[in-house]
């Protein structure tokens, strides 16, 4: 029994990487082959549609536009994440439980509420169709999750170093950058990279809040489906370039992923 | 750790508070003002009170959608919870296998949830699926485009794939925590298998098992993009969940008043669901 229990974590990794191996096959593939012919390998091996999407400015740019709202939604969320988890961590204030709570609810508000409001409200101050906007909205999430991480990280880092520093003369801003972040520096990572995901994998309001000029990629592929047909290769590789940011990003992080929320308080 | 009380502290969460109000308050707002009105176009609005918030709550669309939603949530969490901590306790714990687990584990995770709902429309479909081809190779009759039944099989196994590697990665992280000391002690005392899990692992897991299935609820409870990729709902409406049906009506029939009444109802239930777990589970952690 136990020396086949190595069965189990290997039959689950091929049960993820099935579909993520169809995926990928069928990037390969003519859309005429995957139309005609049931084949588990690309029978005429093709990298035209790859080709086609790096070369393409409607497709390209849609990976361009997602990589930089997403990037400024990462800086952004942990930037303000950063002094409110001190906060939270070091300090009692009025209202600070309350806060925290209420921080936590807007992660559970469903995006699908909150699409038609977003389209109005980033209408109205002029920000729709830009990265800002999107980069903006998602906060909404992102912002919750990061304080909830860091806050567990710091708690984490015993208040005596705060003490001594400040008897050190260091003034606050000083002690936060140069002493105090450099402890935590794995749950910052953490946290960028929980950002980074949701940012990168919402769509919801991402396709809401744009029309043209900061599209995401994923909308950029459901437009095509409709526009000329159903070019299933392309479709298929434009889905497996999507795949590749997030596996670079988790590359780096990959011995910190679990601990970031099993450190954050409930 | 104790805390000092300074009320200063405000300054310091303000920049988060500016930026969270500004996303959460004002469209929360709109959506309050939108559903005691009702409108005929050109933004002349009548004050309409409870109407609209009546006519959800009686209707029958809004109960089998709720329905169908509680069904796919229970559903998930019963399969992924105990699966993923299966998983977790069987994969290694040291060892150059350990990054490779981690990194395929996490991939479906990162991928845009259109992509997910995507990437399973292809393959499951009976033709030139790989899924669905297996599935009629073997003698069943499966049609997710077709069969509510396999419809919803289809959007089960696309969320046990997708997020099943959430809840082990979080047990993972709960276990690796548990010293070596423990286990020894536990042979020493020739504790079974199941002892083992039971008085070591599971009490060390509670913290991040509680945190796993409050996420896995309230995303699930959210889900929209994947199912409506998938089935769009369908066949007929065998698969709407609620946040499908919202959509529906808030943007494809412009129905702005039973759309904002739809949503705050919705929002309230998420929250009261979540808040009853939190508070069970917390409960639950102090008794123990």
């Amino acid at each position: 029994m136990r020396r086949l229990s190595w069965l189990a974590p290997v039959l689950y990794m091929l049960f993820l990487m099935v579909p993520i191996y169809w995926l990928l096959t069928m990037s390969f593939k003519t859309t005429n082959e995957i139309l005609g012919a049931f084949t588990l390998w690309p029978r005429n091996f093709t990298l035209d549609q790859y080709r086609e999407i790096l070369t393409n400015p409607v497709w390209y740019r849609g990976y361009i536009n997602s990589i930089i709202y997403v990037s400024i939604n990462t800086i952004l969320s942990v930037a303000v994440a950063l002094p409110a988890a001190y906060a939270f961590s070091r300090y009692r204030f009025l209202g600070d439980k309350h806060l925290f709570f209420w921080l936590l609810t807007n992660r559970m508000a469903p995006p699908a509420v909150f699409a038609l409001p977003f389209f109005q409200l980033y209408s109205a101050i002029g920000l729709f169709d830009t990265h800002i906007a999107v980069a903006l909205a998602h906060c909404l999430f992102n912002i919750p999750l990061a304080v909830w991480i860091l806050e567990g990280f710091m708690s984490g880092v015993p208040k005596e170093v705060d003490e001594t520093a400040y008897i050190d003369g260091y003034s606050f801003p000083r002690f936060f950058v140069k002493i105090f972040m450099p402890l935590i520096a794995s749950g910052i990572g953490v946290a960028a990279f929980f950002c980074f995901m949701f940012s990168w994998v919402e769509l919801l309001l991402a396709k809401t809040l744009t029309s043209v000029a900061a599209k995401p990629i994923a909308a950029i592929m459901t437009r095509t489906a409709s526009a000329s047909g159903y070019e299933l290769g392309l479709l298929a590789a434009a889905g497996a370039l999507t795949i590749v940011p997030g596996a670079i990003v988790i590359y780096f992080v990959r011995n910190y992923i679990a601990k970031g929320f099993a450190l954050g308080r409930v | 750790m104790d805390k000092t009380w300074n009320n200063k502290a405000w300054f310091m969460v303000l920049p988060v508070l500016v930026l969270v109000a500004f996303n959460a308050i004002i469209p929360l707002m709109t959506v309050v003002n939108y559903s005691v009105q009702e409108t005929f176009g050109d933004n002349v609005f009548f004050f309409e009170g409870v109407k609209w918030f009546q006519q959800v709550v009686n209707s029958e669309r809004f109960h089998a959608a709720l329905l169908r939603q509680l069904t796919f949530t229970f559903t998930i969490l019963a399969i992924e919870v105990p699966l993923g901590v299966a998983i977790a306790l069987t994969m290694p714990r040291r060892g150059p296998w350990v990054s490779v687990c981690l990194v395929l584990m996490a991939l479906p995770l990162l991928i845009p949830w259109n992509v997910v709902g995507a990437i399973w429309n292809i393959f499951a479909l009976p033709d030139i699926g790989l899924l669905g081809r297996v599935l009629n190779g073997i003698g069943l009759d499966y049609n997710y485009t077709r069969q509510p039944e396999d419809a919803w099989f289809t959007l089960i196994l696309m969320d046990v794939w997708h997020w099943t590697s959430l809840v082990v990665l979080l047990a993972y992280a709960g276990l690796s925590s548990i010293p070596d000391a423990f286990y020894q002690a536990a042979k020493i005392d020739g504790a079974s298998r199941w002892a083992v899990f039971r008085y070591i692992q599971l009490p060390k897991m509670k913290r991040v098992l509680t945190i796993a299935v409050l996420l896995r609820f309230m995303d699930s409870f959210m889900i929209y993009t994947e199912p409506s990729v998938l089935t769009g709902g369908g066949p007929g409406n065998s698969t709407t969940l609620l946040s499908i049906d919202l959509v529906k009506v808030a943007l494809g029939q412009f129905d702005l008043g039973p759309a904002a009444a739809m949503s705050i109802i919705y929002f309230l239930i998420v929250l009261l669901l979540s808040w009853i777990f939190y508070t069970l589970m917390m409960r639950n952690e102090e008794r123990s």
